[in-house]
């Protein structure tokens, strides 16, 4: 065995808490070979992207995995995810539509459209016309959005100057606390008493707080619990700046994190609509939705 | 549409709401974009394929100290581009 195998069989793995699963699904008791118009939605999003296939207007198939440092190349192999299970090629597919902070740079997306139309839309499909507030936690910003019952945005709102309050800042904890992301939900009430919550708002200053309450004698379990505390805070602040209506609903990556969800509800006073629909492909999914309206349009010409 | 464009930190709120309806047909004549000396607005197709007013991304993380210079302190008692948007479509919230 040579020095560098030696190595790097001895040096141990290591181990990224925070990395979320990845995920690819279709419908298996439809085939998309019957549809007459199949749409394609990419959301490239600064942490996940997601392909969505439509056929029809109805939810086909997706793919979400982490971006990565490429933007073309990230929407290039979020698509190809889900082509190659189902055996579909890019000229199968009738129109592109790219959301999300790279979607100038989907290189084959026909039209290019915001991720605060997208994920209204997405939503509006996902749980139904009711929704109204739309709390949109990505992975670098969070958005709190009003849609009329088409999905139609009439009010949004979006932070994007600080990463607390986003799947970044999750990132960070998971990541400083050794604990898979998925945990950090169930965990954080598998506390005695509820702590504070973290009162820093800046991701940097969360973590060295956090580094503070654990020598200060908090367990791991209180230090989650205190920063899905202080998340919550951090997006109802800004859900209460447009208000919330009846109808509220929560998309992207951390409304899969009951720890901030149960806080976000327990504050508002309000339970958010439900759906079977992973909630981080809302914004390709609109975009997909979008392409089908799109082309139903151009039909009609 | 109400678009907020701006951001809230530890020394307050900064948001720049525009009325998007009123811009469509706007009875100005996009009086807005002339009005502000830093030029934080630009004309653009929505998402639904209206043409209206929107706060340039890039000025959006700094509303407060671009701004600064049209608040009461800079000597102002009313800001050039509300006064020049007769449909009413923007609003401050600061
Ligand atoms: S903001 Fe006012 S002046 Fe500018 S386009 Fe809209 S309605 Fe016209
Ligand atoms: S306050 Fe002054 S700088 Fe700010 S948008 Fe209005 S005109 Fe422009």
């Amino acid at each position: 065995m040579n020095a560098e195998v030696a190595a790097a069989t001895a040096a141990p793995e290591k181990k990224e808490f925070w990395r979320w699963q990845e995920n690819t699904w279709y419908d298996e008791s439809k085939n998309w070979k019957d549809a007459k118009i199949i749409t394609c939605g990419i959301d490239v999003g600064s942490v996940s992207s997601q392909a969505v296939l439509v056929c029809d207007g109805e939810l086909y198939g997706y793919n979400s995995m982490r971006t990565g440092n490429n933007s073309p190349d990230s929407a290039k192999n979020a698509l190809q995810g889900i082509m190659d299970k189902i055996g579909m090629k890019l000229e199968d597919i009738n129109y592109v539509v790219g959301t999300g902070y790279g979607r100038v740079n989907v290189p084959f997306a026909h039209k290019a459209i915001t991720e605060i139309a997208c994920h209204a839309r997405g939503a509006n499909y996902m749980g139904g016309n009711k929704v109204r507030t739309i709390l949109d936690m990505g992975g670098q910003d969070c958005k709190a959005i009003h849609c009329d019952d088409k999905g139609k945005v009439t009010n949004f709102l979006m932070n994007d100057k600080c990463a607390a309050g986003t799947g970044r800042g999750m990132e960070v904890i998971s990541d400083l606390m050794q604990i898979p992301i998925a945990e950090l939900g169930p965990r954080s009430f598998d506390v005695e008493t509820e702590p504070e919550a973290v009162s820093s708002i800046c991701v940097v200053f969360a973590k060295s707080e956090a580094l503070g309450l654990l020598k200060a004698g908090y367990t791991k379990n209180m230090v989650i619990a205190a920063y899905c505390q202080a998340m919550a805070e951090r997006v109802v602040s800004l859900l209460e700046r447009i208000g919330v209506e009846e109808g509220f609903f929560i998309t992207g990556g951390i409304a899969k994190n009951p720890g901030v969800v149960k806080r976000i509800e327990r504050l508002l006073g309000i339970k958010q609509i439900d759906t079977k629909i992973d909630s981080q492909i809302a914004g390709a999914l609109g975009a997909a939705l979008f392409g089908y309206t799109l082309m139903q349009k151009q039909a009609a010409k | 549409m109400i678009a907020n464009y701006g951001y809230k930190d530890g020394s307050g709120e900064y948001y720049i709401s525009i009325d998007t309806d009123k811009c469509i047909d706007c009875a100005a004549e996009r009086a807005c974009l002339k009005a502000c000396p830093q030029q934080m607005f630009e004309i653009i197709t929505d998402d639904y394929d209206d043409e209206v007013a929107w706060v340039k991304k890039e000025k959006t993380r700094a509303l407060a100290y671009d701004c600064a210079a049209c608040k009461p302190a800079g000597g102002y008692t009313s800001l050039p581009c509300t006064t020049a948007c007769t449909p009413g479509a923007i609003k401050h919230s600061w």
